[in-house]
């Protein structure tokens, strides 16, 4: 089943023809942000250079940590009152990454997600529960309004309270489901000690963290549905981006919105398909915030096989990261984030070390502070409001839930060179 | 008036893992420190020690040495009769008193108990507990 066919399907000479003047046309939105102006004239171009596919090599990569410095508004590349929505990411470090969407802009965004729920068999007729964070995270809007538009009765169950969810499930005999993979896992568990039967569920759609085939094999068994891979970042509009379709053998990325080169993550060098490297996309059909060459950090490669369904070339289920961005329950965080949240509390100092476990499937956060004996008080309750302290400060500036443990002075690991205080102990 | 009432509580702070109070106890017997009254409190994963010795400063300077996060912390012992109601008798005079114990902890000798107890204003404290006519034990029978 296709949503829209004819773009979904194109290949070969129309989509490089397509694909350029798109290009063409972002090229043309870029040059009113103040970055881009003067990374052409930095790189001794113009937007009249570019006039092949192949010219694209000629721009440089914009990076994550680029978009840190235009906070909030600098790749605005349209005045606010075109602007529609505002989603916001997690930055490398304190600042978080704005994404702005005009109208154009949600339209494409939920186009592209009525293709993916299209494509795994949703349609008008099914019952679709969004368990997805409705607020600054795009999965939960994003996801919802795709589902919308191809007529599926929504339920924006949000995140949290797992009984009422696999109630809601019983209850209304929902068909599709999307969360993330971790939630999934834990929804299974809820529902198997509450002995529910979740037999109407047909389809899951699980995305915003990395799952093995494994955890597909154990969801799909213990919950009776076809489970399938979802991939986005709020930088690309969100989820939607690429997508697996029934054969669940790679993700379709949606080739007439999104420029797919894949590089050799340290030199920059572009790869063939078969050949693991970094994820780079120019997305042509963002308005309120275009960019060119966006390192996704991301390891992926290009599938060199045609896939049976006649959509476009696939590329793997993700291989892992190029830099150190953790994914933790769904949310992105980068290690210089959580230092920085804990630098800024002067009982804690330079001595901790943060540890991302997976337990029962769910992503777990351990924070050890040493004890500074400067600031001991000697009272118990010192320490407690210390600890309530910390994880209040990590709840606020990653909107994760963190455990942290107290320990003794000296008895933390001390680093020559770069410190390296986060470790993820994490097995998928 | 009320200083030689003042006992100086050693509080350690310590995590919660086997062998902990072991090597805690190493450093008083090592030192030839002598503990009068001993007290963990524990929330989560970390606690605090609470001693009270006949040396203070010396075990101090050995436990900061070995790089022990501790402080002293101001505490009164108010004697407690070794009969049913001694509690009672304590307890209901502080609290007609108005003074709020934030922790408390006993002990027993031969001839009597007290209560070690941490308060707010401990010198302030002192005076009404012994114009109530309670008695306190003075800091050098334990620590000076």
């Amino acid at each position: 089943m296709f949503w829209n066919e004819k773009m979904e399907t194109l290949h070969g000479h129309a989509l490089e023809e397509l694909q350029l003047k798109r290009l063409k046309e972002t090229i043309s939105r870029t040059q009113n942000v103040g970055f881009y102006k003067k990374m052409f004239k930095d790189a001794g171009i113009t937007p009249s250079d570019i006039r092949s596919l192949d010219d694209l090599h000629k721009i440089p990569f914009t990076k994550k940590a680029d978009l840190r410095n235009g906070y909030p508004f600098g790749f605005l590349a349209v005045p606010m009152n075109q602007v529609n929505r505002i989603h916001t990411t997690s930055g490398t470090t304190g600042k978080p990454t704005v994404v702005a969407y005009t109208k154009n802009d949600l339209n494409t965004w939920s186009d592209l997600i009525a293709r993916n729920l299209t494509m795994v068999g949703l349609k008008a007729g099914d019952i679709f529960q969004n368990a997805s964070n409705y607020s600054l995270f795009t999965g939960g809007l994003g996801i919802h309004m795709g589902a919308e538009k191809i007529g599926c009765a929504v339920v924006p169950s949000g995140v949290g309270n797992t009984k009422r969810q696999i109630e809601m499930i019983q209850d209304f005999g929902v068909t599709g489901l999307h969360c993330t993979p971790s939630y999934a896992m834990h929804l299974t568990e809820v529902a198997e000690e509450m002995h529910a039967n979740l037999e109407s569920l047909k389809v899951g759609c699980f995305g915003a963290e990395a799952w093995s085939e494994n955890m597909r094999r154990d969801l799909q068994n213990r919950l009776g549905l076809k489970a399938y891979d979802s991939y986005g970042m709020s930088e690309l509009f969100g989820p939607g981006v690429a997508f697996e379709c029934p054969e669940q053998n790679g993700l379709h990325i949606w080739h007439d919105c999104y420029i797919v080169e894949i590089i050799d993550p340290k030199t920059g060098e572009n790869l063939g398909a078969g050949e693991k490297g970094e994820l780079v996309v120019t997305p042509i059909m963002k308005e309120a915030m275009p960019f060119l060459r966006y390192r996704t950090g991301d390891i992926t490669m290009l599938m060199e096989d045609e896939c049976p369904c006649g959509r476009g070339q696939k590329i793997a289920r993700l291989l892992g990261r190029s830099d150190d961005m953790l994914t933790i329950r769904g949310i992105n965080v980068f290690p210089s984030q959580i230092e920085h949240a804990l630098k800024n509390i002067p009982e804690v100092g330079d001595q901790f070390m943060v540890y991302v476990d997976r337990v029962n499937y769910q992503d777990e956060l351990t924070i050890e502070v040493e004890m500074n004996k400067n600031v001991f008080s000697g009272e118990l309750k010192d320490l407690s409001n210390l600890q309530t302290k910390i994880v209040k400060a990590l709840q606020d500036t990653l909107s994760l839930r963190a455990s942290v443990e107290l320990v003794e002075p000296g008895s933390l690991p001390r680093f020559e060179g770069k410190a390296k205080r986060v470790i993820d102990r994490r097995v998928i | 008036m009320t200083e030689k009432y003042i006992i100086k509580q050693l509080s350690i702070f310590s995590e919660n893992k086997a062998g902990k109070l072991a090597a805690i106890a190493k450093i008083f017997l090592d030192t030839g420190v002598s503990i009068q009254a001993f007290n963990i409190a524990e929330a989560n994963n970390f606690g605090v020690v609470r001693a009270i010795v006949d040396k203070p400063e010396i075990a101090f300077n050995e436990f900061a040495k070995q790089n022990y996060a501790l402080q002293y912390t101001d505490v009164l012992a108010i004697k407690m009769k070794d009969v049913p109601g001694g509690l009672y008798e304590v307890a209901n005079l502080l609290g007609g008193l108005g003074i709020n114990i934030e922790y408390a902890y006993a002990f027993r000798t031969g001839a009597y108990g007290a209560l070690i107890v941490k308060v707010t204003n401990p010198r302030a404290a002192a005076q009404k507990i012994i114009d109530a006519g309670l008695e306190l034990l003075p800091a050098k029978d334990y620590n000076f």
